[in-house]
Parts: C-alpha cells; structure tokens; sequence
C-alpha cells in the first residue's frame, strides 16, 4: 500500500506534467481508497504496470473531451483517435517514470496501455486496494489512480 | 546534419519535431520504437539522435548499444519519462552524450541540442 508521501510523488508529477506542458495548474481534490471495482472508469485509459521492487499499476482515466483540449495544448493543430491514445499513454508514462526520481531506478515502468471504456478489462492487483486522486485540468476532471504493494 | 527521434509517442516525436529551431539540422527522420530507428539510422547514417527508453519491440537502452557498434561517432540525446540518476548515468555508460527528463520545454530542448550540437561541431567528435 502507498504511504502519503508516496502519494505525493504521483501529485508532484501530475501537477508538472500539467505546469509544463500546458502551463496551467491543476485541481486537486482529496485521495480516497478505492477497490477495484469502484474505480469509476471514463472513455479512455493509460495504463503503466509496475514491476520489480514494487508491485502494481498506475493509470490515468478521463473523457476525449479533456484529452481533446490536452492535444491542441500540445500544439498540434488537429485532434485525431490516435492522438488521443496516444496522449493519454504518454502522460501515464511521464508520471509514472518521473516517480523514479523518488522510487529508484527498482521502480519498474512498462510501456502504456490504452483502454477505450471496458472497465471490466481494468484489473487492479488482488486484495490490493488503490488510491484514487481526482483532477481538475482547465475544467475538465479526471482521474490518477495509483495501486501498489 | 541529419537527425533521428526515436520515441513511440506520436505526440512527443510530433514536438520534438515542431519545436526544433537549430538552423544547423536539415533532415529530420523519425522512429516509433527502437527496430524502427536501427533501419532508419543504417539507412540515412544521421549524426544525432534523441532516444526514448520505455519503448516497445526494442528499447532506447538496446538501441542506443546497437547504434554504438554501427557508429561511435554518433551524438545521442536521451530524451524520457525515467528520472532517476542512476538511468541517466546507465545511458552515457550505453553511448548516449547527454539526458533530458520528460516533460520538458521548447527552450530546455533546444538547449540540450544546441550544446551538443556545439560541442561536436567544435571538437568535430561526438561530446561523448
């Protein structure tokens, strides 16, 4: 189970992610744990799993509509299905790795998965509840939860 | 000079792209995973690459140590999402000349390339 301020380091990267590539802050509402089946999973999903010295998964979850508005503030200038895959993984990706500056280089991050809907394909590890932490970007809301052992 | 990005996010390799403003790169090729980038490289030789890590079919680490056996000559900017030290140190030891943490700004990019840019050209090795 994550500690507080290991929390903090999934906020800490999710609060730069935003700074720099959008240079707007985000909202943050307080973490609660969640089962599994709790989780309440929007349109599309980026998935990093976890391996070595800890073990699980962190995954972002939102509608297309924020990661519409997070593409154009990337600077492109049309939004494709693919760029909307495509963002969502990657922001799973840069957070979850930028958490090895605080886990260490034991931290293990795979590529991303992207899930469109199907809840049911979103698994989080056994007897192993996860933190959810809703977030607020240029009015949108979406979610980062963060499940390891 | 001609240079490769390699990174298996469209979005990344897409600003990586856009953002460059260094008159002294005049081709640019890109790659979304580290098999990709080795054809590409043996086919256009180019003297810079950037290089995700986390990539699927073969990873930056991998790819960085085949593109060495190729051409040691060659300038390698890491570009990831892994910000722990002992990742960045892993990647000079593999070749690569220098490291830049994901996310990062147009102007954070464009000085990690200048500088490498600079010390090649002035040194006419690769700075690592």
């Amino acid at each position: 189970m994550l500690s507080e301020k290991e929390l903090q380091v999934f906020i800490k990267g999710t609060k730069k992610y935003f700074q720099i590539n959008s240079n707007k802050e985000i909202e943050i509402a307080a973490p609660y744990l969640a089962a599994a089946e709790d989780v309440p999973i929007s349109e599309l999903t980026g998935i990093i799993g976890i391996s070595g010295e800890r073990k699980g998964c962190v995954f972002i979850t939102s509608t297309k509509t924020m990661l519409r508005h997070l593409v154009l503030s990337l600077g492109e200038n049309e939004v494709t299905p693919e760029l909307l895959r495509d963002v969502i993984g990657e922001m799973a990706n840069t957070i979850s790795g930028n958490a090895r500056a605080d886990f260490g280089p034991e931290f293990m991050i795979s590529v991303p998965v992207v899930v469109e809907g199907s809840p049911d394909l979103i698994a989080l590890p056994k007897n192993l509840k996860g933190y959810v932490i809703p977030i607020r970007w240029n009015s949108f809301p979406f979610l980062l939860v963060a499940s390891l052992a | 000079m001609k240079m490769l990005i390699v990174d298996d996010s469209m979005i990344i390799r897409r600003k990586i792209e856009r953002e460059l403003e260094l008159n002294e790169i005049t081709e640019i090729y890109t790659a979304n995973d580290g098999m990709e980038a080795l054809c590409i490289f043996q086919m256009h030789m180019p003297e810079l690459v950037t290089m995700d890590l986390t990539m699927p079919a073969m990873n930056g680490e991998e790819c960085v140590k085949e593109i060495m056996k190729i051409n040691r000559e060659t300038t390698i900017l890491v570009i990831s999402a892994l910000a722990d030290k002992a990742t960045a140190i892993k990647a000079v030891k593999n070749g690569a000349c220098g490291f830049l943490c994901k996310p990062f700004t147009e102007k954070e990019l464009n000085a990690a390339l200048a500088k490498l840019i600079s010390y090649r050209n002035n040194n006419k090795v690769s700075p690592c």
